[in-house]
C-alpha cells in the first residue's frame, strides 16, 4: 500500500439479493486529502460507506482504510477512524462536557486525556460557558461543530462525514467548511458525503456515483473541464442524465 | 472494557435521572399499581344491590331478607311483585341479583318439605355474578342452621372447607406476585426497549457501532443500569406488600431474589428483542404496550384464571413469561416451597430468556450485515 494513501478500495461491492448497491468501485484518497463522496439518494454511497467505516461487510472486492483491512481488521479500522453521521448525534439531554467525556469513555481514552480534551474542545469553540447545560439548548451550528470535535475526540487518521450540512443554513454551511480546511490542514483525511453540489467545489477531489458506479473522479476543476461545464451542479446533471 | 462500561451506566443513569417520564414510570408506576390494586380493586363485595321477588310474603320470608342484608355484602334494592319485574333492575343496572321466594315459604319451610329459591343473577359481568350466588348460597345455609334449630341431618355431606394459604382470602396476597411481575416487565422490557429506539432515533447508536466497542458491550451497557433499577424497584413492592399489606414471604428469600433476577433477565431479552425490530420509540412503545403489558395483564392468571379461559387464549397465557413467573412468586412467597417444586417454571422462563436472547442477537447481527 502506497504510503500516502490512507484509503484504498478495489472491485468493492455489495448485493443485496439480486439488487447490486455498490458495483466494483475502486478509488484511493490520499493522506490530508478532502475527497467529497457524491451522488443522487439512493445512488449506493452510504451502503459503500457503511463498508469502509466497519458497519456493512462486502460482498465482493476489498478495500483498506487507514492500513487496515476493512473485512478482516473492522475493529482496527474503527480504532483509527472518526464519524460523524447528519444528525450530529450527541445526547440531548447531557451536557457539551458530558458528551465530549462519554466518547472520550467510549474510545477507551484515560482521564487525564479526557479532561485535556474536553478543555481543548471547549475552548475550541468558545463553548465554556454553556459547558454544562444540555445540548438541547445549543443553535445547531454550534452542535455541527460540537459534534465534528467529537468525531475526532481520539484522534483518528481520517474522518467520515455523512451529510455534516444536512438542515443547516448557508452561513453555518460554510462556516463549517472553514472547520473542515482547518482539520485537514493539519494532515486529516476528510472523506465527506454530501448532495450540496457547490460545496462539491470545496473538496480536493470528488467522485460522483450513479447506480452504484463511480461514473466520475477527479478535481472539481477538471470535472467541469471534461464535462463542459460552469458549476459542478451541471457536472452532476449531465452525469446522472445518461 | 471496565471504564468503558462504568461510562456507559453513568450516561444512562443521566438520561434516566433528566427524563421526568422516565422517572414518572420507575418510581410512580409502582407505587400507583399497588396503590390502586390494594385498595381500589378488590374482589370483595360490599353493599351489593338486589331485588327479592317475594311471593310468600309471610314472616319468615322477611326473616330471610333481613337475614340477607345482615352479612353486609347485600343491600336491598327493591321488593318486585311480579315475574315481568324481574328483568328491569338489572337493565337499569340498579341490581346485580334477583331472588324469588315461593309461596308458602314459611310453613314449607319448617315443616321440612323441599323449598327452592330462585336466583338470578346479572350474568354480564360473570366473575362477580359467581361471587354473588356464592354469597347467597352461604347465607341460604347459616339461614336454614339458625332457623330450623335442629341437627343437621346426619345422612347429609357436610363441606367444610379451609383455605389454605390464604384463609382469609386477601387479594393482597395475588397481587402482590402479581404487580411485580407487571412491573419487572414494564420498567425492564418497555425502558430498555425506549431507551435504545432512542438511541437509534436520535443517530447515536450508529455512532457507537462505528465505535469499536463490541455491540455486546453497547447493549449490556444500556440495560444494566434498568436492570438494577428494576430489581430494586421488585424489592420495594415486596418491602410494600409485606408491611402494608401483611402478603407474609413464608419461602427463602434469597430464593425469591434469585428467581426474580431471572425474570428481570428474561424481560431484558425480551425488550432488546423489540428494540432490534423497533425504530422509533413510538414503535417500541406500542410493541411492549400491545405485546407486553396486555397480555402480561390479562392473559397471565394474574387477574383471571386462565383455566376458565377458551383454549387459544390459554395456549396464549402460556407463552407469557408473566404467567410462570407469577406461579412462581406465589410457590416461593405464600406456600414457602423450595427450588425442587418450581422446577418447571424455572426451565421454561430460562428457555424462554435463551430463545430471546438468541433471536435478539441474531436481529442485532443481521442489522449490522
Amino acid at each position: 500500500m502506497d504510503k500516502q494513501n490512507v484509503i484504498e478500495v478495489e472491485g468493492l461491492t455489495k448485493k443485496f439479493g439480486d439488487f447490486t448497491a455498490v458495483d466494483a468501485i475502486s478509488f484511493q484518497v490520499a493522506r490530508g486529502e478532502i475527497f467529497g463522496f457524491l451522488g443522487a439518494n439512493g445512488a449506493g454511497k452510504t451502503t459503500a460507506m457503511k463498508m469502509l467505516i466497519g458497519l456493512s461487510r462486502p460482498s465482493e472486492g476489498k478495500g483498506k482504510v487507514a492500513g487496515f483491512d476493512i473485512d478482516k481488521e473492522a475493529e482496527e479500522v474503527k480504532r483509527n477512524i472518526g464519524y460523524m453521521s447528519q444528525k450530529f448525534s450527541l445526547y440531548d439531554d447531557l451536557t457539551s462536557k458530558e458528551n465530549i467525556r462519554f466518547y472520550g469513555g467510549v474510545y477507551g481514552l484515560s482521564k487525564n486525556r479526557i479532561k485535556e480534551k474536553t478543555q481543548e474542545i471547549l475552548k475550541e469553540l468558545h463553548l465554556e460557558e454553556v459547558a454544562n447545560r444540555p445540548v438541547t439548548a445549543l443553535p445547531l451550528g454550534w452542535k455541527q461543530r460540537l459534534a465534528f470535535a467529537i468525531s475526532m475526540v481520539h484522534d483518528p487518521d481520517i474522518v467520515f462525514l455523512d451529510e455534516p450540512t444536512g438542515g443547516v443554513d448557508p452561513h453555518v454551511r460554510r462556516q463549517f467548511w472553514e472547520t473542515i480546511y482547518q482539520v485537514a490542514g493539519q494532515g486529516r483525511t476528510i472523506f465527506v458525503t454530501t448532495h450540496y453540489m457547490d460545496e462539491a467545489e470545496y473538496c480536493d477531489r470528488v467522485s460522483i456515483m450513479v447506480t452504484g458506479k463511480i461514473e466520475a473522479l477527479d478535481t472539481p476543476e477538471k470535472l467541469k473541464e471534461e464535462y463542459n461545464a460552469n458549476t459542478m451542479d451541471e457536472v452532476f446533471l449531465k452525469l446522472v442524465r445518461y | 472494557m471496565i471504564k468503558v462500561f462504568q461510562a456507559f451506566v453513568k450516561k444512562e443513569f443521566y438520561h434516566i435521572l433528566r427524563d421526568k417520564r422516565t422517572l414518572l414510570i420507575l418510581f410512580g408506576m409502582p407505587l400507583a399499581q399497588i396503590l390502586i390494586f390494594g385498595y381500589a380493586v378488590t374482589n370483595e363485595f360490599n353493599d351489593a344491590q338486589i331485588d327479592v321477588l317475594d311471593y310468600a310474603k309471610d314472616e319468615t320470608s322477611m326473616q330471610f331478607i333481613d337475614h340477607l342484608q345482615s352479612s353486609g355484602n347485600f343491600q336491598l334494592n327493591k321488593i318486585l311483585y311480579t315475574e315481568t319485574q324481574m328483568e328491569a333492575g338489572m337493565k337499569a343496572g340498579d341490581s346485580k341479583l334477583v331472588i324469588a321466594i315461593p309461596e308458602n315459604f314459611s310453613a314449607d319451610f319448617y315443616s321440612g318439605q323441599p323449598v327452592k329459591i330462585q336466583v338470578v343473577a346479572d350474568g354480564s359481568d360473570p366473575n362477580n355474578a359467581n361471587t354473588l350466588v356464592q354469597y347467597v348460597t352461604q347465607m341460604v345455609n347459616s339461614f336454614q342452621m339458625e332457623r330450623r334449630k335442629v341437627l343437621p341431618n346426619p345422612y347429609r355431606i357436610n363441606v367444610e372447607s379451609r383455605m389454605m394459604y390464604n384463609p382469609q382470602l386477601v387479594s393482597a396476597y395475588n397481587f402482590v406476585p402479581g404487580t411485580i411481575a407487571l412491573i419487572l416487565l414494564i420498567i425492564c422490557a418497555m425502558l430498555t426497549s425506549l431507551t435504545i429506539a432512542r438511541e437509534k432515533e436520535s443517530g447515536t447508536m450508529e455512532i457507537l457501532l462505528v465505535s469499536p466497542l463490541p455491540p455486546l458491550l453497547i447493549i449490556l451497557g444500556k440495560v444494566t443500569p434498568y436492570a438494577i433499577l428494576s430489581f430494586t424497584n421488585a424489592i420495594l413492592v415486596l418491602l410494600l406488600g409485606h408491611f402494608v399489606f401483611d402478603v407474609p414471604i413464608v419461602g427463602s428469600i434469597g430464593l425469591l431474589l434469585l428467581m426474580c433476577f431471572l425474570y428481570v433477565v428474561t424481560a431484558l431479552a425480551l425488550g432488546t428483542l423489540i428494540s432490534t425490530v423497533s425504530k422509533t420509540q413510538q414503535d417500541a412503545m406500542m410493541r411492549s404496550l400491545m405485546g407486553l403489558m396486555m397480555p402480561s395483564m390479562i392473559l397471565s392468571g394474574f387477574i383471571f384464571p386462565l383455566t376458565s379461559m377458551p383454549i387459544l387464549l390459554q395456549y396464549i397465557g402460556q407463552i407469557v413469561p408473566a404467567t410462570y413467573f407469577i406461579e412462581i412468586l406465589k410457590a416461593v412467597m405464600l406456600r414457602g416451597v423450595g427450588l425442587n417444586f418450581i422446577l418447571y417454571e424455572v426451565a421454561i422462563l430460562v428457555a424462554m430468556t435463551t430463545v430471546f436472547l438468541f433471536f435478539a442477537w441474531r436481529k442485532f447481527k443481521i442489522r449490522l450485515e
